[in-house]
């Protein structure tokens, strides 16, 4: 009795199981695409709204984190915004290099509550890019979204959060 | 029959006292509403686990005992049956599906953080939490209080050992606080018991939960996530006071912000003396530095560097304020420039230049770190 | 060759040329009974040094206060003592058991795949001596728990993690060779008329613990290169700051963590079914409901992952799902319970040391199992997560039951192995010391946990001074009741009381038609099944 055949069959799936561990990756990726959830919203630039839902006000705030004492100081100029789902907003945000080296910065952001994260639309944000940070520059982004008009009626407020990078010494890695 | 009632009597009477009386044994029922209900689940369960427990062992050893082989027990020949398989399934499921409705409930009423009348983001870092009230421009960090000489059994321990802070989050009573939590560096996990309330604070992403607290009092909590060296030496004190003491306590805290920085001011003219800077120097150091770098300055070799006879210490001033203000990336040493006033960082930068016989003789003036703070927004 | 009526002569024939003495006989066997063996004393010998390491824990937890080891240490103590446990006691104790009796159980001459065999077994000593290793290294061992969570084992940790990384690789390739060679064995080398539903219960669940093996050690291994590239090559699994996210970490580890424990108990669940009908003298009732039971499990235990990290902050749909999915693993293993109770009903049931140790994992492994139903309760969870309710509750099903399982295991197959009976008076206080020690250790845990103590911690608040110390003395105690089993194995190996091929008077099955000490090559010829 061969036990090739049954013995190649086991290896493959063991093999195949160590590929699925690293499918897992992308897989929850889409997973959190489709659903939204963990506050991952999308980094991709979002298609214009057409509609404005006139008759509910939805509650934006904005929070930021330098993170691991990046020398970045980000504030949004308004803590917090009332719009209407489908009304496209504008916030501007200013980031400052507070240090002696020339830096570029990584801006994160996550949603609260996570299931409302599918409901943002980023038009334009400071988060899509790596933004280079001379020292002790002191630059102005604009945030442009809106809210999706489907955002579930039982949310009445969004907090935006940025974790803000220092990505310098990443770049110069991978450069090298 | 004596045995029976024995045991219904421990279940009815003793139990139960054990359960409410001692928090030594049990969970606590909380200050919330949402405590009270995780309280009420948790009994709940743990009833239908110790029913099943003594009906099941109660069989057993009904079992072990008339059916021994010493006692002559002759053993029968059935070995199986569908409609007991079926049964014993079923029974369970059922019992299962029971607990699952009142449990579905309280999650979703816990998970349910909209309609805040006030929000607090609670930050996590290597080895304290940070607050902030939003929109209400309060923050500040809170760390653990309790003294290392307590820690190192060399003075007798408080009360409240490993569970105060320096400055605790203050709260307002019968509003509904909801709280952003993530993390400056690993996972954390913010957790005060008596509020049922533990989220885990994951870095480069915002968790959110709630409370609303239903009694003024002092709450205190620990991180309940592995965040390296000193997870067990960062706890959590929330402090709940009445909507009206809250409020005389938020305007003072703002105020007091604006003091500080008057004071701070005022400091860049000032040359204190080397005693005073190393009086305080001494006391910072050892609420904020001593857990990594020891007491004795010596460091943990091959993980935390010895400051005494350090060459950064004893070398270039600039430098060493340069550490402590930037920290050194990619080590466990963070900047402590949001966490020490001009005044404490001049006072332990100091005490680490001439303690352990480090002896430089230099005496860091606060205008001097002002001065180091001032350079990186002016660079250009 | 000969049939099983003259398998005495041939045995006698094999004895003249027995295998080689000395060091390279154990390098180089190939023989399932050598590596059996060579797997039951590693695990042994690793069972002491990860028990040692936990006298270390209840050393500096005996009291509040630092007063033996630095925080750092304690952290390296409490992973190590976690990996070694788990990787190098409990699982290659019951690899050992498989390798031991699978063969003799379905009348195989040997594994299907012997020098790989080999190979499963050598590269383990070699494995740990390396985590072992970096313990003395400067920066010291793995410190961040046995479930190593990025961001603190890949930014935050130092470089001895590649050396942890890479002795998990090893032992990760060991269980899976080793879980495939069990596979090859029982699907390919059963004698002829030993049908599926005619197999042992040890066998099916061991043949379902393998295919959980093949299915998520990989996992393990991708789980843990992850770290490793985040660690050294630039990748963002677990980094925000590259796209990353710590808790797609936590999903990949679990999804692998699990099953894993499952893993853990149902080879003892085997065990346990073996071990309880011969003393009742009495057929395992429901013979059928246990192989469905256990396949449930196996599969369920896919899809609850999730309960272990209830805390991240996931979506409410996503809580509840787990929780029912976790609730409902609690049906086929009650259904286990009751069918191993219902064999003992109405049996003629004798107290030899075995059946003590399996009917003290039938107690306490069902304690284990209800504080596990208590924290699939998601609302609840929210107080347990993280305390010493979930380390009682671990430890429960862990050590009251995974490892009481193989001493019960150990003292029924004992006499089979060496051909003697071990000193019955000197176990039966193995067996009573252990239990009310086990008991002391780590029943008090769920009241600490329930007042609200973390774990992980190497210094505690006041309130729970009293019972950790209560803790300790039982840790100390169950420690060293265990150096009794030591004693018990060496004089039993040495000489003893000998005994019949068939040991215990009420035991079933093929490795009781062979003589004790079961001779070195058994079922040359397969024997007839009835």
């Amino acid at each position: 009795m061969t036990h090739a055949p049954l013995l190649k069959r086991l290896i493959i799936i063991s093999i195949g199981m160590f590929a699925f561990a690293f499918a897992l990756v992308p897989l929850y990726d889409v997973f959190c695409d489709l659903t939204g959830l963990n506050g991952k919203p999308s980094l991709e630039q979002a298609q214009q709204s057409s509609v404005i839902e006139q008759t509910r006000d939805v509650s934006v705030s904005f929070t930021t984190h330098a993170q691991s004492g990046a020398p970045f100081e980000v504030k949004s100029k308004e803590y917090s915004v009332v719009v209407k789902p489908g009304e496209m907003r504008e916030v501007v945000f200013s980031a400052k290099n507070s240090s002696e080296l020339d830096k570029v910065m990584q801006a994160v952001p996550s949603v609260s509550p996570g299931k409302a994260a599918k409901y943002l639309h980023k038009m334009a944000c400071f988060c899509f890019d790596q933004q280079p940070l001379k020292a002790g520059e002191e630059l102005e982004f604009k945030l442009l979204f809106y809210v999706d008009t489907t955002l579930p009626s039982d949310v009445e407020e969004l907090t935006l959060s940025y974790t803000v990078f220092d990505i310098s010494e990443q770049l110069v890695a991978s450069n090298n | 029959m004596g045995k029976l009632s024995c045991t219904l009597w421990l279940i009815l009477c003793v139990f139960p006292q054990l359960a409410l009386a001692n928090s030594q044994f049990n969970m606590r029922k909380g200050v919330t509403d949402i405590s009270e209900n995780v309280y009420e689940l948790h009994m709940t369960i743990f009833f239908i686990c110790c029913v099943i427990g003594i009906i099941v062992f109660a069989i057993m050893l009904w079992a072990l005992i008339h059916h021994r082989k010493s006692k002559g027990a002759v053993p029968a020949q059935f070995h199986e049956s569908t409609k007991v398989e079926i049964l014993w399934t079923a029974i369970p499921f059922v019992i299962l599906i029971a607990m699952a409705v009142p449990a579905t409930k309280t999650l979703i009423a816990m998970e349910d953080a909209s309609k805040a009348d006030l929000t607090i983001k609670v930050t996590g870092s290597q080895w304290k939490w940070h607050y902030e009230y939003m929109g209400e421009d309060v923050e500040f960090y809170s760390m653990l209080a309790t003294p290392q000489d307590e820690i190192t059994n060399l003075a007798d321990k408080n009360p409240n050992y490993l569970l105060e802070v320096d400055k605790p989050l203050v709260l307002p009573i019968n509003q509904k606080i909801r709280f952003l939590m993530t993390s400056d560096d690993v996972i954390h996990s913010w957790w005060v018991p008596d509020f049922a309330v533990k989220k885990d604070a994951n870095p480069g992403f915002i968790n959110e939960t709630w409370t609303n607290i239903n009694e003024e009092g002092i709450y205190r909590g620990q991180c309940a996530e592995l965040c390296g060296k000193d997870h067990g030496f960062m706890p959590v004190v929330v402090e709940a006071k009445s909507e009206a003491d809250f409020k005389v306590w938020l305007a003072d805290a703002k105020q007091a912000k604006q003091q500080a920085a008057l004071a701070d001011a005022a400091l860049l003219d000032q040359t204190l003396p080397k005693e005073e800077l190393m009086e305080l120097g001494a006391q910072v150091y050892m609420a904020s530095c001593a857990a990594c770098h020891q007491p004795t300055g010596l460091g943990l070799p091959g993980v935390f560097p010895a400051l005494k006879g350090s060459p950064i210490v004893l070398g270039d001033i600039k430098g060493h304020i340069d550490i402590l203000i930037h920290g050194s990336p990619g080590t466990a040493m963070q900047s402590f420039a949001k966490q020490l006033s001009i005044k404490q960082l001049a006072a332990v930068i100091t005490y680490k230049r001439n303690a352990w016989g480090n002896d430089t003789g230099d005496v860091i003036q606060p205008s001097e770190i002002q001065a180091a703070l001032d350079a990186d927004v002016e660079a250009n | 060759m000969s049939s099983i009526a003259e398998q005495p002569n041939a045995n006698e024939a094999h004895h003249a040329h027995h295998p080689a003495k000395g060091f390279k006989r154990w390098l180089y066997t190939t023989n399932h009974k050598d590596i059996g063996s060579l797997y039951l004393i590693f695990s042994l010998t690793m069972f002491l040094i990860g028990g040692a390491m936990a006298m270390v824990i209840r050393a500096e937890l005996f009291q509040p206060g630092l007063q033996l080891v630095d925080p750092h240490f304690f952290n390296q103590m409490t992973t190590v003592h976690g990996l070694i446990m788990v990787f190098g006691a409990v699982m290659p104790a019951f690899t050992g058991l498989a390798n031991w009796m699978i063969p003799l159980m379905i009348g195989a001459p040997d594994m299907a795949l012997p020098r790989m065999n080999n190979w499963s077994f050598w590269i383990l000593p070699f494995a740990f001596l390396i985590l072992l290793a970096s313990l003395f290294m400067p920066g010291g061992g793995p410190a961040f728990g046995w479930t190593f969570y990025a961001p603190l084992s890949t930014t935050y940790s130092n470089d001895n993690t590649a050396l942890f990384v890479f002795a998990v690789h090893i032992m990760g390739i060991s269980s899976i060779m080793g879980a495939i060679n069990v596979v090859v064995t029982i699907v390919n080398l059963r004698a002829p008329g030993m049908t599926w539903m005619k197999l042992p219960l040890f066998v099916w669940t061991w043949l379902i613990t393998a295919f959980l093996l093949i299915a998520v050690m990989p996992v393990l291994a991708g789980a843990v290169t992850m770290v490793l590239t985040d660690k050294y090559f630039a990748t963002s699994f677990f980094d925000a700051a590259g796209g990353g996210d710590p808790v797609m970490f936590q999903h990949i580890f679990w999804f692998f963590g699990h099953p894993e424990v499952y893993i853990m108990i149902l080879p003892a669940f085997g065990i346990i079914s073996t071990i309880v009908p011969t003393f009742s003298r009495k057929k395992l009732f429901g013979y059928a409901s246990m192989v469905y039971a256990t396949s449930s499990i196996a599969l369920l235990s896919f899809v609850v992952w999730a309960h272990h990290m209830f805390t991240t902050g996931m979506p409410v749909a996503a809580e509840l799902f787990f929780m029912y999915s976790t609730m409902l693993i609690s049906v086929p293993t009650g259904v286990k319970v009751f069918n191993w109770v219902a064999t003992m009903w109405r049996g003629s049931i004798s107290f030899e040391v075995p059946m003590m140790f399996s009917i003290a994992f039938i107690v306490l492994f069902t304690l284990g199992g209800f504080s596990g139903l208590m924290l699939a309760i998601t609302p609840a969870d929210f107080q347990y997560h993280d305390t010493y309710f979930v380390v009682a509750h671990f430890h429960y099903v862990l050590v009251t039951g995974a490892v009481f399982s193989i001493m019960a295991g150990a003292y029924y197959w004992l006499p089979k192995w060496t051909g003697n009976m071990f000193n019955i008076t000197l176990a039966k206080w193995h067996f009573w010391l252990s239990l009310v020690s086990v008991n002391v250790l780590f029943f008090p845990m769920h009241f600490v946990g329930l007042a609200g103590m973390p774990r992980r911690i190497p210094d505690y608040a006041l309130q729970f001074a009293d019972f950790n110390a209560i803790i300790s003395i039982g840790g100390f105690a169950f420690g060293l009741s265990q150096l009794l089993f030591v004693v018990v194995v060496f004089k039993c190996a040495r000489g003893g009381e000998k005994v019949p091929a068939k040991v215990w008077d009420g035991a079933e099955g093929l490795e009781w038609e062979v003589e004790s000490p079961a001779p070195y090559h058994t079922f040359s010829t397969p024997p007839e099944i009835k």
